[in-house]
């Protein structure tokens, strides 16, 4: 939709590509990250009995850009024993990775990237450049803290994929697609057409559905966790253990493009549950722009939706990541291979027969 | 073929984040698992010992509050105990209440850096602040008396330094109450959390009698599931008029003497101080608590080991005096140097992670190791 508008306002394919490739990073990414460090701050803050940031600007707003323009200014250290190719090559791939993520996030019905047919697949195996990021950061640092949590970073990773998967394949059974927008456009309506709920079908067949689709979202929200590494997984860059993991030797803003990847990647999650799981951009009852007779104001609704419902389970990351302690690596390999993959596996094999019904 | 391997050495401090100061950890590692552990002290060596030769009796007591700086009143006890049984000065009754309530104030501050410490070695960050939240309130309760937060001055020879403070009963009364709902809170958020309980039940077990020949005191030994605690067994000052009990290690979530025991067994300890505590500030008696602080202290010529329960173990000042105004030798055995011993017998076949589990549970303060 996007695309076909800014190739008759340009003229040209490739300008428009090219607009709307920038597009999510410029309009979405880096402001979102702007806020999220904030408000991972704040909520931090207030949890643990301080108020947080409160110097720079009105409580502390503008912290986070004062703090980018610091990472800016800081000296890039590259230490002598690094292997300076992949050690340049790695933050660029661990950002490239999570953010082509978003080409494929639909945050609209009129702001979407690419409508590609294989979405859902499209993003986990995008992601997972991102191990190879992080293992090329942990080797090329030269430093044994670094490779320790490169090589834990990769087998946690590489492990919850597959109940992430798993838990896809159960969703593509019923929906029979993959496509994030045609996922998002099924779940029309209200909420209790959402796939939490067992999907727009109505019938026995829906019912049915809900305890395995409330399990399946506990499943690919602990994997999907894992997956980026955040508490109580982020045994990667464990700070009482391993200093900060694969990033240690990191400075300036090499070390500001990890952690714009991982902010990114915390939205990515999040955008992929709601989309899987809580309607995606859909509102959960009717739109404001439906019932004025204003159709321009719908997509402004969707990305408020969307935005509303990424930034819950943000803040459920949050919660939980100055709530709980850490796994150690081997816990974290049983919990995922005793408990969550044999899981997973059971509600895909029980979704597939009530879908056979 | 057989792949050729070779054990990789990491070294863990002496500026790491959890090695509770400046602890060198030398880690011999078959991938993340340790073979083998060596500790290497000294980095905070400041000749205490050595410098006390050259001080009079009372101008040592400053340098002992930098021993064990998070339980400074207690050196300072244990100091004053020692030389006033040499001198054979008898301490008036409301310095001995003042000494005995500081003394357990001391114990609840320095667990709960312990405890909020090991909460984050293990990844939960939130009871740390909620620890040092608690930590702050008995700080102000010191530097209202002594004005000094962390090392006191406040414990003399024959005597405290001034007098309580005349809303010390008041706030402490306070502390006491908003604090036991507080300690309901980390064991809701911490202390019985799954996945804690995973993180530290069952790993480095520490049995009784590798605990009693390593000469392992105070909360790790009491882990293992010996009751053996001086303010008990051996009383000094007017411990004996209080009623409490020593908790013990019973292995309630895995095997006695792992680390969760010796986490928990501090977490009951803070209670056990808030009964002494409380009987203390009940039955505290008026009086001056100046007059018996000598104007010379001037130790008749001898020796004397004295020893007092600090929160970290058994805290023993060996003194010899020459008769002079200068102590000839004065010999310290802080608890945590003894402790940090079981280290490497510890860790072995654990992984790096439990490194620092096991360290924070065993709890040391590298001022008082290096001295």
């Amino acid at each position: 939709m996007m695309y076909d508008w800014l190739t008759e306002f340009t003229g040209s394919e490739i300008i428009a590509a090219l607009i709307q490739g920038w597009l999510p990073l410029l309009l979405f990414v880096l402001p979102f990250v702007l806020v999220a460090v904030l408000a991972e701050r704040k909520v931090s803050a207030h949890m643990q009995d301080r108020l947080g940031p409160m110097r720079v600007g009105y409580h502390g707003i503008l912290q986070t850009i004062a703090d980018l323009l610091k990472l800016l200014q800081k000296e890039d250290i590259i230490a002598s024993a690094n292997d300076k190719k992949l050690f340049n090559l790695a933050p660029l791939l661990v950002f490239a990775g999570s953010y082509a993520a978003f080409a494929a996030i639909p945050f609209s019905g009129a702001f979407i990237g690419s409508q590609i047919e294989l979405g859902l697949i499209y993003i986990v195996a995008v992601t997972g450049l991102v191990v190879a990021g992080i293992l090329m950061a942990g080797w090329a640092s030269n430093n044994k803290y670094s490779l320790l949590g490169a090589m834990r970073a990769a087998a946690q990773i590489i492990s919850y994929e597959i109940p992430t998967l798993l838990i896809i394949l159960t969703v593509i059974m019923i929906t029979g697609t993959v496509n994030l927008y045609t996922l998002s456009e099924m779940q029309t309506g209200y909420f209790w057409n959402w796939m939490i709920f067992g999907g727009p079908e109505f019938g026995l067949q829906k019912f049915l559905l809900i305890p395995f689709m409330m399990m399946g979202f506990l499943v690919i929200f602990i994997s999907m966790l894992a997956e980026v590494n955040r508490t109580p997984f982020d045994i990667p860059e464990a700070e009482s253990e391993l200093v900060s993991g694969f990033h240690t030797e990191y400075s300036g803003m090499k070390f500001a493009m990890f952690f714009l990847a991982e902010y990114a990647n915390m939205f990515a999650v999040s955008a992929i549950i709601a989309i899987m799981f809580f309607g995606g951009f859909q509102s959960p009852f009717g739109y404001l722009g439906n019932s004025l007779g204003w159709e321009w104001l719908v997509p402004f609704e969707q990305f408020f939706w969307f935005t509303v419902k990424g930034l819950f389970f943000i803040f459920v990351q949050m919660w939980l990541r100055w709530t709980l302690p850490r796994f150690r690596v081997d816990q974290l390999m049983a919990f995922c291979w005793k408990y969550m993959i044999p899981f997973a596996f059971v509600i895909l094999i029980l979704v597939g027969l009530i879908t056979v019904l | 073929m057989a792949l050729k391997t070779e054990e990789m050495v990491l070294n863990m401090g002496p500026q790491h984040p959890s090695t509770h100061g400046v602890l060198r950890l030398e880690l011999k590692l078959e991938g993340e698992i340790i073979s083998d552990v060596i500790p290497h002290i000294g980095y905070l060596h400041r000749c205490f010992e050595k410098h006390t030769e050259a001080m009079t009796y009372p101008q040592v007591i400053p340098y002992t509050d930098r021993m064990d700086y998070l339980a400074a009143m207690y050196n300072e006890f244990g100091y004053a105990l020692a030389v006033e049984r040499l001198m054979g000065i008898e301490v008036p009754e409301r310095v001995e209440y003042i000494r005995v309530i500081m003394g357990e104030l001391q114990r609840i501050a320095s667990h709960l850096v312990a405890l909020g410490t090991y909460g984050a070695d293990i990844g939960a960050f939130t009871p740390f602040l909620y620890c040092f939240r608690d930590r702050e309130r008995i700080l102000h309760l010191f530097e209202i008396c002594c004005g000094a937060r962390l090392l006191y001055n406040y414990i003399w020879i024959g005597g405290v330094s001034h007098d309580l403070h005349p809303d010390f009963i008041r706030l402490t009364k306070e502390f006491i109450k908003d604090f036991r709902p507080n300690i309901k809170e980390l064991n809701d958020l911490l202390s019985y959390n799954q996945i804690f309980i995973d993180r530290t039940a069952n790993v480095a077990v520490l049995p009784k009698d590798t605990a009693v020949n390593y000469g392992i005191t105070g909360p790790n030994l009491r882990a293992s599931g010996v009751k053996w605690d001086l303010r008990k067994d051996d009383p000094y000052s007017i411990y004996d008029k209080f009623d409490y009990e020593i908790p013990v290690g019973s292995g309630e979530r895995g095997k006695t003497g792992d680390c969760w025991d010796r986490y928990i067994i501090r977490v009951r300890e803070m209670e056990e101080s808030l009964k002494i505590i409380e009987q203390a500030i009940e039955q505290i008696p008026d009086g001056d608590v100046t007059s018996a602080i000598p104007k010379r202290v001037k130790p008749p010529a001898g020796q004397i080991y004295t020893r007092v329960e600090n929160p970290r173990g058994e805290l023993g000042y060996f003194i010899i005096s020459d008769g002079s105004l200068y102590p000839y030798r004065i010999k310290v055995r802080a608890p945590s140097f003894v402790n940090l011993a079981i280290m490497g017998e510890l860790s072995k076949g654990w992984m790096v992670a439990d490194v620092v589990a096991i360290l924070g549970s065993i709890d040391i303060v590298l001022g008082e190791i290096d001295r």
